[in-house]
């Protein structure tokens, strides 16, 4: 494991991971059943030596901001490598955005470069005039344009421009595609120390096997699935299909140590294992039943992966027979869902982190497994709460070495972030236990937050609502309006200005919009509302104060279901 | 096989599957709403066509599809 604490900047991190395991296998790249292909870490640093060339052939430099919209894969790990070693700023972008979004967010950041899938880059409506093009057709090509290396061809001599801790290393945006994005400005020294934190916490070694199926412009793939894994001279496998067959024919072949999910893919792999339970012959069934019990008795205090791999083998080979935790984040994790994996000796890490904090706050180190709270502060980071009621409960505010630097090109958000002595606001509620353990108890932000892991932010679904004719239209989370405890079942909340017999007409136009929408953006109620919108000058709606002036006159009860 | 002839081999597969809660299924509904079924019931789903249909879709040029005629689309433009 290479130690950070020494190091200037991940591009100085990476360099020396590719120096000290030259023949160890760095990435395996998996398109559903099929191997596509592995690089072994010499050849990376090679190929990624090349990319940087290619990017600085373009004018890219020190400084300068350079987009990746790509799933995740091998060549994002290569274009990241080659952006910090230019001593760019990487602005990583979901894949899974529309073209539109992805736009509007790489022209918020300004980006002077891109690196995309072709096929991507050719979907967005605008995009800066120097390009490197994962598999592009000689049409996609031309000047300034070129095709990504993959490999390391004759090898061209770059130096790694070399950068500072303070020194910018990524915007990333949360989300907040709509006329607002947030982009996070963080450092080299926030990720190096982001690293520290995860190192000391959990075993991490050469050899493991992370793998990666999340897109990697999510902070928990970035650190694992490349700043951690390279660190220690593991192998990161991508799988881009996140379907369960697919995912659980990867790890039998490939057999991970590690990887990070979302909660939506350990219901799926509960379902996989309770399918196959369902098969079995009663007598069968009550064996498996009292061995979990056994192990979920002998892992009381801590995990015992040998141990519980001898007494639950079928199940822990349809995973591949070598995982030893499986990092979940994204969104809130129910604690029957994760107890059920510690049971078979499958060790779910439920943690809370958010951008802003560069990933990770708090972890559960697993010694023992808590399934009632989202763990201690990671080593280095500190938790505070805030204004805290009669029940200990107040806002989770963090200190540290891994925060951001604020928003970019936003002064007074940024200044709203955090405290008059330096610590971040997260928004969401929480309390301190005598162990210093974590429980968050419901969220003060005007934020969704789906089983899937995706934040949706009430103002980017209400671009998409702009045909209904009411005189003010205003989408805000319910329990933004009315805070509550519990993290599930969140639901958005159109406050609708409209006379009673323009109602039946608002309605349907709402409905008719909604329905256009994807699953995770849909406004589940209308509250009606009679008074003019609080507004600022420029016309925005002031939601704070709207859903002040709502809360003071009206309860859920008042909601009428869309 | 043009995408109404991909659109009845849809509707075929959805009754095959989901039995009542597709009877009266069309083209225009919304899944979700009309099969009652979540994001991961819909994942096996697309495994299925995938099967039916002998093609590869990404999971995540389905993640926004919500009708069968959206389905068609997808399906047909890699026949």
């Amino acid at each position: 494991m290479i130690d950070a604490r020494r190091l200037p900047s991940l591009g100085a991190l990476l360099a020396e991971a590719f120096e000290t395991w030259p023949t160890d296998l760095a990435t395996i790249e998996v398109d559903r059943h099929r191997e596509v292909a592995r690089l072994r870490y010499a050849d990376f640093g090679a190929a990624a030596r090349r990319v940087a060339a290619t990017l600085a052939g373009l004018g890219v430099g020190p400084g300068d901001r350079v987009g990746i919209v790509m799933g995740n894969g091998t060549r994002w790990l290569l274009a990241a490598t080659a952006i910090l070693w230019r001593g760019a700023v990487i602005v990583p972008l979901d894949p899974r955005l529309t073209p539109a979004e992805q736009s509007t967010l790489l022209q918020h950041a300004g980006v002077d470069a891109l690196v995309a899938d072709a096929a991507r880059a050719r979907a967005l409506p605008w995009r800066p005039d120097r390009q490197l093009l994962a598999d592009p057709t000689p049409g996609d090509l031309g000047p300034g344009v070129l095709a990504l290396p993959h490999d390391g061809g004759d090898g061209p001599e770059i130096e790694p421009v070399p950068r500072a801790r303070t020194d910018l290393a990524a915007v990333v945006y949360s989300s907040g595609t709509g006329g607002d994005p947030k982009g996070c400005r963080l450092s080299h020294g926030a990720y190096l120390a982001q690293y520290d934190a995860l190192a000391a916490t959990f075993r991490w070694e050469r050899g493991d096997r992370y793998l990666s199926i999340l897109p990697t412009n999510h902070a928990i793939d970035f650190l694992c699935g490349f700043i951690a894994s390279f660190a220690t001279g593991a192998t990161v496998i991508h799988q881009t299909a996140i379907r369960p067959e697919i995912l659980m024919d990867t790890m039998r072949r490939y057999r991970p140590t590690q990887m990070a999910v979302v909660p939506l893919v350990l219901t799926a792999f509960r379902r996989a294992i309770d399918a196959r339970l369902a098969d079995v012959d009663p007598d069968q069934r009550r064996l498996v039943d009292g061995l979990r019990a056994i192990n979920a008795r002998i892992t009381q205090t801590k995990p015992r992966p040998a141990l519980s791999r001898w007494l639950l083998k079928p199940v822990h080979d349809a995973f591949g027979g070598r995982l030893r935790t499986l990092f979940c984040g994204g969104a809130f994790t129910e604690p029957a869902l994760a107890r059920f994996f510690c049971d078979l000796g499958l060790p779910v890490a439920i943690g809370y982190g958010l951008t802003e904090a560069c990933t990770v706050v708090t972890v559960n180190d697993l010694h023992p497994m808590r399934d009632d709270t989202v763990g201690a502060p990671v080593p280095g980071v500190r938790v505070r709460i805030d204004a805290p009621d009669s029940g200990g409960v107040g806002e989770v505010q963090v200190h540290g070495p891994t925060l951001f630097d604020g928003y970019d090109r936003d002064p007074a958000r940024t200044a709203e972030a955090f405290t008059d002595d330096g610590w971040l606001r997260t928004g969401d509620l929480g309390w301190l236990d005598a162990a210093g353990h974590l429980h968050l108890v419901g969220r003060a932000r005007n934020l969704v937050i789906t089983p899937e892991g995706k934040n949706v932010y009430p103002e980017d679904v209400e671009q998409h609502l702009g045909d209904v004719p009411a005189d003010g239209l205003c989408v805000l989370a319910t329990d933004f309006v009315w805070p509550r405890r519990g993290l599930t079942g969140e639901t958005l909340l159109a406050v609708v200005q409209a006379r009673p017999d323009q109602r039946d007409g608002v309605r349907d136009a709402l409905r008719r919009a909604v329905r256009r929408l994807p699953a995770y953006k849909r406004v589940h109620g209308v509250l009606w509302w009679d008074d003019d919108l609080p507004r600022t000058a420029t016309f925005k709606v002031k939601r704070p104060a709207l859903a002040e002036a709502v809360r003071a006159v009206r309860s859920r009860d008042d909601v009428e279901a869309l | 096989m043009n995408d109404d002839a991909v659109l009845d081999a849809l509707l075929a597969l959805a009754r095959d599957r989901y039995g009542e809660r597709a009877a009266t299924l069309t083209a225009r509904d919304d899944l979700y709403d009309a099969l009652g079924i979540d994001s991961l019931e819909a994942m096996d789903l697309l495994t299925a066509l995938e099967h039916r249909f002998g093609v590869e879709i990404p999971d995540y040029e389905l993640q926004d599809v919500r009708t069968l005629a959206s389905i068609a689309r997808v399906i047909g433009a890699r026949l």
